[in-house]
């Protein structure tokens, strides 16, 4: 498999903070990339990063996108390239109905609008087309609902990179399950996934996980491992000799 | 091609439909003080006539117990450049009596305009008035609009008033609404404009909460680009039981654009409620950003949240 993402020794600091401290890794397409750690660790920091978000720049390091540097590029511009995130808390839109949020992504690709296409991504989220494409994308769909119409329009985008912040957090079991059914229909349909989670149920969808402690990947490998070593020495986070006799080791 | 073919022309280009030969719709067409088009229906009366230069008197009744099957077309407006429009409004909506009248106002090729609107407005009991009023301004920002409306609501009676400016430029506008609210009577004011260059917005809307339960809602949510300006003041009094009510301000602003809202909120009786919500700022960033990584820039994500924002 060729490398789809690349990440090379990236540094961010915001103020005084220093946030990501040389993070190294790469994607695969078709491969689901699981980040996990604790919380403030650095996870959706990158995910910002990677996406081109304001005020998330690195001052070190290069993000590459199919052999092309990306670190400059707007966000929309990185979209248009085929990255896309979907956030932890996806943000709601007074007086936008969900069939105008999920043509917009159709809309700048160039595509064709045909109502066809989003009522199969909506039936693929489970969600009912005929009662959702004139509902707003606003205060009244409930979490589960709005993660789940962010996934539809994520399909009709048909992405190579997607980054998923924390798509499990604040959602039921159904809309848990249809999270990880589009996560095997994104990795077969050959976009690579980075999946930010701190859930051991999202893990079992990954193909590789890292560990993230403190803005660096402290460990990378089968996401069952990172999950057992996660769960013995980072658990509370009280055990810091053994993690850094662990990690020296 | 006639007066009164140019103002339908200038209405529908505003978006309104062809209705005019609905012999089933009533309508009105005034263009400065030349009443163009008159049209009545079973229940309800539409008087019209010149009281001076540029001023046309209008009186609208819907009598006692009628509900007006189809909204009731009015279309105001001043076709030259210049011009001078005062209309002197006066709506009657007796006992139980029910009309939604479509208001467009049309000045397309405006460049020094002047529209005057003064109404006077009673609903009867259990009568309900539902008014949509719509402009089209042309772009070079020459209109002035003076609109002033004393409404009376008895008892049980309900008041719907939606105004929208979303297209064209604004110029000057300045709007005074004022309310009286009888008990059970129900009160809605609802405002969407956007305004650009140096256009100017002054909205009061009040509304009294005078009877048992009665219930009001004004909103107003206004974008504002370039270095318009706009000042909204919204104003909710309750002085009875049960009487509630809320204010909701929401004013998106980008460039040198300058917002203010003013809420007004005064309650003088224990079991009574009225809460109030004013937004200002620019474009949400997590909003913005989600759109761009769907591929739009920032320019066409702002004007999917504004417009969103007014269409809501």
């Amino acid at each position: 498999m060729s490398k789809l993402l690349e990440v090379k020794d990236l540094h961010l600091k915001i103020e005084d903070a220093v946030i990501l401290k040389g993070m190294e890794f790469s994607l695969e397409k078709g491969e689901v990339f699981a980040l996990i750690g604790p919380n403030g660790c650095g996870k959706s920091t990158l995910a910002y990063s990677l996406m081109g978000i304001n005020n998330y720049h690195p001052q070190q390091g290069e993000m590459i996108f199919k052999g092309e540097k990306i670190n400059e590029l707007a966000i929309n511009e990185r979209a248009k390239k085929g990255i896309t995130l979907a956030w932890q808390e996806p943000a709601r839109y007074q007086g936008v109905t969900v069939r105008e949020f999920l043509s917009l992504g159709l809309k700048s690709k160039g595509e064709e609008v045909a109502e066809e296409k989003l009522k199969s991504a909506l039936n693929k989220v489970a969600i009912n087309p005929y009662q959702y494409l004139d509902r707003y994308v606003d205060k009244s769909l409930s979490g589960g609902e709005r993660k789940r119409i962010e996934l539809a329009s994520l399909i009709l985008m048909h992405p190579e990179l997607i980054i998923l912040d924390e798509p499990d957090s604040g959602v039921d079991v159904v809309a848990l399950n249809n999270i990880a059914e589009m996560i095997n229909y994104f990795k077969e349909s050959g976009s690579g996934i980075l999946l930010i989670t701190h859930s051991e149920e999202m893990l079992k969808y990954a193909d590789r996980a890292a560990l993230i402690c403190e803005g660096e990947i402290i460990r990378q490998g089968d996401p069952s491992d990172i999950s057992e070593y996660f769960k013995s020495f980072c658990g509370p986070c009280v055990k810091e000799e053994e993690c850094e006799t662990e990690v020296a080791s | 091609m006639n007066d009164y073919e140019m103002m339908v022309d200038a209405y529908k280009e505003a978006g309104g439909d062809d209705i005019f030969s609905d012999s089933e719709v009533a309508h009105v067409v005034l263009e400065r003080d030349k009443i163009l088009g008159m049209h009545a229906v079973e229940g309800l009366e539409v008087e019209a006539e010149k009281v001076e230069v540029n001023k046309v008197k209008v009186k609208v009744t819907v009598r006692d117990g009628y509900q007006i099957k189809n909204p009731v077309h009015m279309c105001f407006g001043v076709l030259p450049k210049e011009g001078k429009q005062i209309i002197d409004m006066n709506v009657e909506i007796q006992k139980n009596a029910q009309v939604e009248v479509r208001a467009d106002c049309v000045f397309p090729n405006a460049v020094k305009v002047e529209h005057i609107m003064d109404a006077v407005i009673n609903i009867g009991e259990g009568g309900s008035y539902i008014y949509k009023e719509h402009h089209f301004h042309g772009d070079s920002g020459g209109v002035e609009v003076i609109a002033r409306s004393d409404i009376n609501v008895e008892a049980h009676g309900k008041l719907v008033t939606k105004f929208d400016l979303l297209k064209g430029r604004v110029g000057k506008i300045d709007f005074d609404y004022e309310a009286e609210i009888a008990e059970h009577g129900t009160v809605e004011m609802l405002a969407r404009i956007s305004g650009q260059k140096d256009d100017l917005v002054k909205i009061r809307e009040a509304a009294h909460l005078n009877g048992e339960s009665a219930r009001g809602v004004l909103d107003s949510k206004i974008a504002l680009k370039d270095q318009a300006e706009a000042e909204i003041y919204n104003e909710l009094t309750a002085d009875a039981a049960g009487a509630m009510g809320h204010v909701d301000c929401t004013e998106i602003i980008k460039d040198q654009a300058v917002a203010r809202a003013i809420p007004i909120v005064d309650v003088r009786h224990p079991e009574a409620k009225v809460t109030h919500e004013a937004a200002i700022g620019s474009v949400d960033s997590t909003q913005l950003q989600t759109l761009m990584a769907r591929g739009l820039d920032e320019e066409e994500a702002s004007e999917v949240i504004i417009q969103g924002l007014l269409n809501d």
